[in-house]
């Protein structure tokens, strides 16, 4: 008799019902305009959303703003309120007393990523910004590229200029909303690297925010927007040529790679040895590494694979029985018959 | 000289692809440029509309299609006015029956041809290679696809990006669409969770592109001259069987990504085609005609054993990866080894790559 499958929760209905949960306990929202480059236009956007947001009767203020400002954002800042920044020993400083006591439901802070001049209340401006959400005030911000902690190094070497501010990609994979600001980079190459930086990490962001919101609520869903690539590597299997070749996949595709072997209780010490160079490649290779505990190791790869959303298994031969076994089904067939949304490629020993 | 293409790539209706495409060219005008309007579709936004203001606009064309008026772009008026940069909204749209060519895109490539600069739109799902992955995110099979070659020829392509949130309230304030076709979109395409599937895929492609075009540019450095990677040439199994179009975007896909070379081939028993049962010779020269619309080298080989003649082509053409889909169960012999399996096994160094079917879930 045919039964009826457990009915799904609809991830679009708990989407929104986490989200409305969130705005009733916090109300204050972040969102971040990010640019890879200065002058793309993230001020203008910041203060244009600013100004359509007060014509639809939102109590919208300018809490913090560049020091040079282009003629387009003149004409945009006329429509809005400004508190003025406050100066200690001649330095900027975003008015936190003025901002905490006009209590505005929107603040427009530029510049997240910039250094408070000793004797105010936080370091960073993003401690300012962190105070603000704390109070119940939304915030609107923008950042460059080269001030996210975790890219500095990375920005530095291509442009290699250096930078003190930062602020921690953590601060900005936490905010409600993140826009990124996008532009030509007509035919620099500098730019043009910094760009595709700024993009992928907007696309990571949002791909992990994704996720969360659904797992939080038991769903596992994967939509495979990001190629993710699992390695499987055996002590015999040729795992140079697959971690190299899932590595220049990964990369050209703005992937994951994942080096994962199935733990097996009795390895010989040369088997032993084998595996552990094996994932020294995979280390080297900057992959995740995943042990799997599992009976079978079909299985294992197939369970694992599924629950993190892998779009691309590598398997190598050395999986193939030999001896009488070659009559049956040999565990690669068993890879390849199951239907399951993910390619297989299988290499040579 | 060739004209330039340059895109705005979005992730759906109402993003502002066309809006930020207007504004560029309000400002190329203010720096004296000869700007005109080939296609633009106001869809009745305000705000777009105004934005074409003091823009010269060339008049649509009249096409009759079953005893009704329709109205494309003038490709002919608008070579004859030849000016230096036209903007020409949805790139992808099909013309109607009747039209000389059968493509919006094809229209843009001879306006290219002709020296002139193209600004242009459209969404991330239209693209060819997505269309599988769109749909599994969708529920919706695309009709309308741009080749991805024809998108890496733009010279720029830039991504109007919003956040779903912010499109939805756009949606519900009514500035997309009238109140009633809103409320249909939001139950249908409209549901956050694709709307940030969607805006993922056009982020990370745009980011492709970005790549793609830097490593165009750039001379070899030393060591990749002195040690060239290994050149990737990728072949694809055609078939009769419907997955094989999923299987050939993938395969592009995927050779374009690896910068790799790329033949799709099938296998007869007897070269003369006629000979085969009218539905399955339909299939195969669809599916290879699919091939090379997307610029894929095609072949059909002969040969009784379907895994022996592939491999051979593969070992003689140098193949390093061959693509291949899972047969249908109902196609799959009792006893032996299917395709896969017997490829799998003759392969010796080269790799077999065997491509799952994406469903919509």
């Amino acid at each position: 008799m045919p039964s009826t499958p457990p009915r799904r929760p609809d991830p679009e209905q708990l989407l929104r019902r986490v989200q409305a949960e969130e705005e009733e306990a916090y109300g204050a929202r972040l969102k971040v305009f990010l640019g890879y480059s200065s002058g793309v236009g993230k001020s203008f956007r910041m203060l244009d959303e600013g100004r359509r947001r007060k014509s639809r009767g939102q109590d919208v203020v300018v809490g913090a703003l560049q020091p040079k400002a282009s003629p387009e954002v003149e004409v945009v800042l006329r429509s809005l309120e400004v508190i003025p920044l406050r100066y200690i020993d001649g330095l900027p400083t975003m008015d936190m007393d003025a901002i905490l006591r006009r209590r505005p439901a929107v603040c427009l802070v530029d510049g997240l990523a910039w250094d408070n001049p000793p004797g105010g209340a936080h370091q960073k401006r993003w401690q300012d910004v962190e105070q603000l959400l704390s109070t119940g005030i939304s915030v609107i911000t923008t950042i460059n590229l080269q001030y996210i902690e975790e890219r500095r190094e990375q920005v530095e070497h291509i442009t290699g200029k250096h930078v003190t501010q930062t602020v921690p990609l953590k601060f900005i994979s936490q905010a409600d909303e993140i826009v990124i600001v996008d532009a030509p980079a007509e035919a620099d190459t500098q730019l043009s690297e910094l760009r595709e930086i700024a993009l992928v990490l907007t696309a990571d962001v949002i791909d992990r925010q994704l996720e969360a919101y659904l797992k939080q609520n038991g769903i596992v869903q994967y939509y495979g927007t990001q190629e993710r690539i699992m390695v499987c590597v055996t002590p015999r299997a040729n795992a140079a040529r697959m971690i190299e070749s899932g590595k220049r996949s990964a990369d050209r595709f703005h992937g994951d790679l994942i080096v994962a072997y199935v733990s097996q209780p009795e390895l010989s010490a040369e088997d032993k040895a084998a595996l552990d160079r094996n994932l020294a490649l995979a280390r080297d290779a900057g992959a995740q590494i995943e042990m799997l505990d599992a009976e079978d190791p079909i299985d294992g790869i197939l369970q694992f694979a599924q629950s993190r959303g892998i779009t691309q298994i590598f398997v190598g031969h050395s999986l193939r029985r030999t001896g009488f076994g070659r009559f049956l089904k040999s565990p690669v067939d068993r890879l390849l018959e199951k239907p399951k949304g993910i390619d297989v490629r299988v290499f040579p020993h | 000289m060739s004209g330039k293409l340059k895109i705005y790539l979005g992730y759906a209706a109402g993003v502002g692809k066309t809006y930020q495409m207007l504004v560029e060219a309000q400002e190329l005008k203010r720096q004296g440029i000869d700007v005109v309007i080939g296609y633009f579709e106001p869809h009745a936004r305000k705000d777009t509309i105004e934005k074409t203001e003091g823009l010269e606009m060339v008049p649509r064309r009249k096409v009759m299609y079953r005893a009704t008026a329709f109205e494309e772009m003038d490709t002919d008026a608008i070579l004859r006015r030849k000016p230096a940069v036209c903007v020409v909204d949805e790139f992808p749209h099909t013309n109607i029956p009747g039209s000389e060519r059968s493509k919006r895109w094809e229209d843009v490539q001879v306006l290219l041809d002709a020296g002139i600069d193209v600004l242009t739109t459209m969404n991330v799902q239209h693209l060819e290679s997505l269309n599988d992955q769109v749909w599994q995110i969708t529920g919706i099979r695309v009709r309308e696809t741009i080749p991805d070659w024809v998108m890496k020829q733009a010279d720029e392509v830039v991504m109007i990006d919003v956040t779903p949130r912010a499109l939805l309230n756009r949606l519900e304030r009514g500035v997309v669409y009238s109140p009633e076709k809103a409320r249909k979109a939001m139950d249908n395409f409209f549901r956050e969770p694709t709307l940030r599937a969607l805006r993922e895929l056009a982020l990370r492609q745009t980011a492709h592109e970005v790549d793609a075009r830097q490593a165009n540019g750039d001379p070899p450095t030393e060591q990749e001259h002195a040690a060239p990677a290994q050149q990737e040439r990728l072949l694809i199994h055609v078939t009769a069987d419907p997955s094989t179009a999923a299987l050939i975007r993938r395969g592009k896909r995927v050779a374009d990504y690896l910068g790799a070379e790329c033949f799709a081939v099938c296998v007869c028993e007897d070269p003369d085609t006629r000979k085969l049962p009218s539905a399955q010779r339909d299939a195969l020269e669809k599916h290879l005609n699919f091939a090379r619309n997307l610029h894929i080298e095609t072949r059909m080989l002969q040969g009784k054993a379907v895994a022996e003649t592939l491999v051979e082509f593969a070992r003689q053409h140098r193949i390093t990866q061959i693509f291949l889909a899972w047969p249908n169960p109902r196609s799959l012999p009792l006893f032996g080894r299917n395709t896969v399996q017997q490829v799998v096994r003759l392969a010796g160094d080269i790799e077999i790559t065997v491509v799952a079917e994406r469903r919509h879930t």
